[in-house]
């Protein structure tokens, strides 16, 4: 079990990692999920051990191993670079951190056609790794961190420069064959949609501090903050900032009754959250905003469709199936689902959210 | 089947095959006429056949500067290559030394050849030159002009510190251009020193390692203007190699027949030679199923 207390890392005058405090269990999935700079690679260094806090503790099944160096805390990491030792064959990479540890060659043997078999890398294990494909690269790196029966895996985006089938089947496997080890597995992504498949427990990262950590379906589900809700969604979630009166949410001059569940609120600002795919270019039943928009870009990705709006002085994207044949410039309406709603107070805190979501 | 032809297409062939006639061709033609002719002026030319070739090949002058080439070039790939890796892997990657390290790094690049040659000449003269003048009142009986140790000593010093800044400038891009990662990996390994340079930057640097040695064996290998500047080729012919002799023979004794067919071998040791270290290094550890590296 790994624990990290209150931990900041400063470099310079800027704070890389701010105040993290996180327990993470033997053999549990642990996803960092956070957009680019937001500080998923300097936690997991932290935790690595490559490098030293400047305040708070780290604890390995309850003591402290701030200060001890890497290559003692039985560590494995696999980088979004596909990184193996150029001159050597697979089978000498995998067997790498074995042969510095010093294990008997009949061990070393076993478990490298084991890791090999498990990565399908049994036909390539006399190779040299510029002699390999991108995805069989970053097999053999992963199968190298495999062998080393290592108490904590960490995971640096190790998918993000396949191609996409590969990632598909990887993202399944990885978790399945890495817990089974019963090591501390933490892989970081950007993609939402990578948390979603691994499950687990998902710590959403913004700007070096940790926004929520939580089960994975309940982060996405219930994020506790504006910030997390808009970290866990592709394209960001749209956000809509409208005033409270009576029993009614006001934006400019479109308006929509309050859930009852909330009606108890008090009057004042508050701010909707809506994810694109719930946003609706045909009126719905049921309660809902309308809100008169004009197009300012479309993107049209395979069978989906991202229609960029504007409605005086808010932005929203809107994803919709099928291709849609809208206009830059067109003046159509979009419509908020009052059932989708999710609600912070001015504090951007979660008050309320749709139980839409775990229907679907 | 009708090719379709268009006459245009000469517009595109022609100025490369023209730069290269005159570049190349022509030139390399004119030192193949001499090499089978004899003349005696007034531009009246003689067949001679290969006699010229079986001379130089028979004559002991050649076989002598040849194996004095081969010895310089030897000497100094065994001290650039490994002093070059060894200052590009102390220089500091990345903070304000980097800059003031590459310029004086390129620094003596920048200088001529017989300027090089100049400088050691009358650095090592041991009456004005600092060095030579050391030597002397350090009770060191240095003299370039009349030691062949000396003059060999000083030469291959020269060499070295006109041109391991090329092979260290080389290694540094190399070594710079590998991902930080990589040491991570290793380090979280526990991977020593030796390790790192054994199995990530020695194989990463390869590339550029390749290239430092093909550059400094030919530029070696055609040494001229500093034996040239500092002794003339001596102490007696000692440091004579192969390009001052030829020069001995094509403007000295005027004999162009012999020293057209002489640079003509010369040409051709140099090309295969490099073809030979271009094969061999460039398969060397690139796919060996059968061996395996033992730590």
């Amino acid at each position: 079990m790994l624990e990290l207390k209150n931990i900041s890392k400063k470099v310079g005058n800027t704070m890389h990692i701010s105040d993290v405090s996180m327990s993470l269990e033997k053999g549990s999935v642990n996803v960092l999920l956070g957009p680019t700079l937001s500080g998923k690679t300097s936690l997991m260094r932290l935790m690595a051990g490559l490098d030293r806090p400047t305040s708070g503790s780290i604890l390995m099944n309850g003591s402290n191993v701030v200060g001890m160096p890497v290559q003692k805390r039985n560590v494995a990491m696999v980088y979004q670079q596909f990184i193996n030792y150029p001159a050597m064959t697979v089978y000498e990479n995998i067997a790498s951190p074995m042969r510095v540890a010093g294990v008997d060659q009949a061990t070393i043997d076993r478990r490298v056609h084991e890791a090999a078999g498990l990565m399908k890398l049994t036909p390539y294990l006399d190779r040299t790794p510029a002699n390999l494909s991108g995805g069989q690269q970053q097999r053999t790196a992963l199968a190298r961190a495999l062998v080393k029966n290592a108490e904590l895996v960490l995971l640096d985006e190790p998918l993000a420069n396949l191609d996409y089938k590969l990632r598909e089947e990887l993202r399944v496997e990885l978790p399945k064959i890495f817990a089974e080890t019963g090591a501390v597995f933490v892989y970081a992504t950007t993609e939402p949609q990578e948390a979603l498949l691994l499950g687990g427990k998902t710590a959403t990262l913004c700007e070096g501090r940790v926004t929520q950590f939580d089960r994975t379906i309940d982060v996405y589900n219930r994020p506790s903050n504006l910030l997390t809700a808009q970290t866990f969604s592709d394209p960001p979630m749209n956000v809509l900032p409208v005033t409270k009166v009576g029993s009614e949410f006001v934006f400019e001059t479109s308006r929509v009754d309050v859930p009852t569940n909330v009606l108890g609120l008090a009057d004042g600002n508050y701010k909707i959250g809506v994810r694109p795919h719930h946003m609706l270019l045909a009126e719905p039943q049921g309660h809902s905003m309308k809100l008169d928009c004009v197009v300012s870009t479309t993107e049209i990705t395979g069978s989906e469709s991202f229609i960029h709006l504007h409605s005086r002085g808010a932005h929203m994207v809107a994803l919709m199936h099928g291709v849609h044949r809208v206009e830059i410039g067109d003046a159509i309406p979009a419509y908020l689902e009052q059932k989708s709603f999710f609600i912070f107070d001015h504090h951007e805190n979660l008050v309320s959210a749709p139980t839409f979501d775990s229907q679907n | 089947m009708d090719k379709p032809y268009n006459n245009k297409a000469w517009f595109l062939v022609v100025p490369v095959f023209a730069l290269v006639a005159l570049s190349a061709i022509i030139p390399i033609m004119t030192v193949v006429n001499y090499s089978f002719q004899d003349t005696f002026g007034n531009n009246q030319f003689f067949w001679a056949g290969t006699e010229w070739f079986q001379d130089v090949l028979s004559s002991d002058r050649f076989w002598d500067a040849l194996g004095r080439n081969f010895m310089f070039s030897v000497i100094i790939l065994a001290i650039e290559i490994p002093l070059g890796i060894g200052i590009a892997l102390t220089m500091p990657k990345k903070g304000i030394w980097v800059p003031v390290c590459l310029v004086t790094m390129a620094l003596p690049l920048l200088i001529p050849w017989n300027v090089v040659g100049t400088i050691w000449q009358i650095f090592g003269r041991a009456d004005i030159g600092l060095l030579g003048y050391s030597l002397d009142q350090l009770g060191v009986n240095y003299n370039y002009a009349s030691n062949i140790f000396d003059a060999w000593a000083t030469i291959i010093l020269m060499d070295v510190w006109h041109w391991t800044s090329l092979v260290v400038l080389l290694c540094y891009a190399g070594l710079v251009s590998i991902p930080e990662a990589y040491y991570q990996a290793a380090k979280i390994d526990g991977a020593s020193k030796w390790s790192v340079f054994r199995y990530i930057q020695l194989p990463k640097i390869r590339g550029v390692l390749i290239i430092a040695f093909l550059l400094r064996f030919m530029d070696s290998f055609m040494i001229y203007t500093e034996p040239f500047v500092l002794t003339g080729g001596g102490p007696g012919n000692s440091t004579t190699f192969m390009s001052i002799d030829l020069v001995k023979q094509a403007i000295g004794q005027f004999d162009l027949g012999p020293a057209a067919a002489m640079s003509l071998v010369y040409q051709l040791i140099v090309l295969s030679v490099c073809y030979v270290f271009f094969t061999v290094m460039s398969n060397v550890g690139v796919d060996k199923p059968d061996a395996r590296v033992e730590d």
